[in-house]
Order: C-alpha cells, then structure tokens, then sequence
C-alpha cells in the first residue's frame, strides 16, 4: 500500500539531499520522512471516517439510544465503542458527561464513554498502525473498548451517584428545562464533505509538530539506545515491571503522538507489547489535567476511584496481552 | 442588533470560531452584540454536549464544530 511512499523517501534522501543510503543518518532520515509522510496520511483517513460517523451518527443519537433501558449490558459497550470513534477533545468531556448524566444515562454507561475516549484516540490509532501494523492496532483498540466497558460497568456497580459535585446533583434532580431552539441546517452527504476534511485538516495541523518530534525521538533512541538497555530493567518479564510502568505513566501527561513512537523503540529494544500498551494507555487515558477538569463535576473521592479503576484495569490488559501474544 | 452567543470552554476550536464571527461582522458591516460564554453551568442551560456551539438570537444553528466566515455570513443575513 506504500510502496510508492518507500521510493519518494529513497529519491528524497538518497538523490535529492544526497545522502549516503549506507550511512547511519541515511538510514535514519529514510526512515524518518517515511513513517512521518505514512501516519500523516493514515491520520488524515481515520480522522476523515470517524468525521463522517459522526455526522451521521452524532453523540446526541448515541444519547437517544442508550435512554432506550433495555439493551442487557450492551449499552456499556456501545458507549465504549463510541468513545472510541469520537474524536477526543479534552474540552467537550465535562459537558458531555453532564449531558449524559442529566438525560438520565447511568452513571457506569457514562463512565465508559469517559474511559475508551482518551485512552483509543485517532492520533493513537494512526501511529500504532504505522509503526506496529494492524494485529497490534486491533489489540491496541479492542483493549481500550474491552477496558471501558468493563471499566464502566464495575464503577457502575459502586453506586457512585452520591459522590458527584453537588451542582451536578441539582441537575440530575431537575430534568425538566426550557428548550431550546436548534436550527441546524440539514445538509446531505457532498455538502458536509469539505467540512469533514476540513476537520480533519485540523486535527493533522494539531499534531503535525508533536508527531515530528515522537518520529524524530524515536528515529534518534533507536541508534543511541543500546539494544538490551530496557530488556534489562523492563523486558526480563518480572512480576512488577506492568503495574511499575503503568504507575510511572499515570501522572505523566504526553501526546499520543509524542508517545508511541517512544513505546516503539521499547518493544523493539526487548519491551513485551503488552506492558509498552499498557504504559501509553496511562500515559494518554489518565492525566493530571484531566482530573482538573472533572474536578468540576466529580468529588476528588469519586476521581481517586475513577482513575484507581482504570489504573488496575490497564494493569490487568498489560499482563494479559504479555500472556497471549 | 442581533445577539451572538459561542458556548465553549476556551478550547482553540471555540476561540476559531469567535474569531469568524468578528470577522464576519466586520465583511458585512453589522454590529452585533457578541458574547463567549466560558462558564459550564451557563453553558448547560443549553443542553450541549459537543462544543464550540453557535448561537443566535437563543438559536443554536452550528454546535460541534467550527463554523466556517461564510456560512455565518449566510447566517446572519437571514
């Protein structure tokens, strides 16, 4: 499928800059322009997909449906599964979870909404597919749903309702409200296309410089790390290594795109898969400027078990996949 | 006048799309009264689950997304 994009990179460094193809830094800036020109182009297709989801299937109707009470379980997963596709956006969580909780979604379906949309992200999705391939892809994002539906469920079985701010609770008791007008133009399917792209375009632009530097890092840790540095500390599959990398990654706060090109050289150096997604699963799913922001609606006892459940869960996904794969 | 309304929580989608809001005015000469409104409580009075949200006149017409100099130009002919 890339094929093309491997001889452009060839012509590009080799002819145009005129560097050595034997040479340590011709090797390294092939690599570099290709995977950077690679997941750009995967990036800008799952954006542009995920845009036309959700123009058809916006969260509003995603709301609609799980209001409809009988669906036995699945509306866990469904909720998990569109947290996956939603394009994430740090600042429309809080009034999603509010319009979630207020239109009567309990407070589990909500929370899986609220773990998968971070924690399986497009910029995510994209890299893993360019530097790992679609079997670890799929891993990657199946876990992520797997993890939000079990997730929400289990937070939904502690009865959290009472640990909600309290303006949050003077919401969820007073449903009724004034309606408000929307007058959205109903557009078909040709006219919303420049729209998505354009979306999609600024997404791209986004994160255009922070997977420059992840690809630039990693293109550098790969020459300089020596082969058995993390096999000796991480790689040599003791008990502690997944819950000491998770528990490392929590109050780091990076980038997807800044991150998977770094957990790429950790499993190339001797890292288990499992414990390097694991270790971005923390790293993107749970952060400090997240709990700020949730501290507008969730007590800090009610974030504490939040992210404590996450934590075990990506804990558990890490052993597990260090099992089967 | 007409009142303008962008509901956001001042994230770079919701200040792109104040910006074409001014600039819009400015194209066709209005003068409208225009407001960001960054508080979450005042936010949800509206019912929003996606932002920025752009509203007119209490009308919500573009909600999820930037909305484009044009087609608030469109909007504010009406």
């Amino acid at each position: 499928m890339f094929d093309w994009l491997e001889s452009f990179a060839d012509w590009f460094v080799y002819s145009i800059l005129q560097i050595s193809a034997e040479s340590h830094l011709g090797t390294a800036l092939n690599f570099f322009v290709y995977d950077t020109i690679k997941i750009l182009i995967l990036l800008f297709v799952i954006v542009f997909i995920m845009g036309i989801v959700n123009a058809y299937f916006p969260v509003e109707r995603l709301r609609n449906l799980l209001q409809r009470k009988k669906l036995y379980g699945l509306e866990y997963f469904l909720s998990s599964i569109f947290g996956a596709i939603t394009p994430f956006c740090s600042c429309s969580s809080v009034p999603l979870f509010i319009g979630f909780v207020k239109g009567g979604i309990p407070l589990g379906v909500t929370f899986s909404f609220l773990i998968t949309s971070p924690l399986v992200n497009e910029v995510a999705i994209a890299m893993f597919i360019g530097l790992f391939g679609w079997e670890a892809t799929l891993i990657y994002a199946g876990s992520g749903i797997l993890l939000g539906t079990l997730g929400g469920w289990l937070l939904g079985k502690f009865n959290l309702e009472s640990w909600l701010t309290d303006w949050v609770k003077k919401l969820m008791d007073n449903t009724s409200q004034e309606k408000v007008a929307v007058n959205e133009q109903k557009r078909g399917f040709l006219e919303r296309i420049p729209e998505i792209s354009r979306e999609a375009w600024g997404i791209v632009n986004s994160v255009l410089l922070y997977i420059i530097i992840g690809i630039g890092i990693g293109a550098a840790m790969h020459g300089y790390v020596p082969g058995d540095f993390f096999t000796e500390y991480l790689g040599n599959g003791s008990w502690w290594t997944v819950p000491f990398a998770v528990i490392l990654a929590v109050p780091m706060y990076a980038n997807a795109a800044a991150i998977v090109p770094v957990i790429e050289v950790f499993v190339a150096k001797g890292v288990p898969l499992g414990t390097a997604i694991a270790f971005m699963m923390a790293t993107v799913g749970l952060s400090l400027p997240e709990g700020t922001l949730l501290k507008k609606v969730m007590t800090m006892k009610l974030i504490a078990v939040f992210f404590g459940v996450v934590t075990i869960f990506i804990i558990l996904s890490g052993y597990l996949f260090n099992l089967i794969i | 006048m007409k009142k303008i309304k962008i509901l956001g929580p001042g994230c770079p989608k919701c200040k792109a799309t104040h910006q074409n809001v001014l600039k819009a005015l400015e194209s066709l000469q209005l003068d409208a009264d225009v407001q960001k409104v960054e508080d979450m409580e005042e936010m949800l009075k509206y019912d929003v689950m996606t932002t920025p949200v752009l509203l007119i006149d209490e009308t919500i017409h573009i909600k999820g997304r930037v909305a484009q100099v044009s087609e608030i130009k469109e909007l504010l002919k009406q």
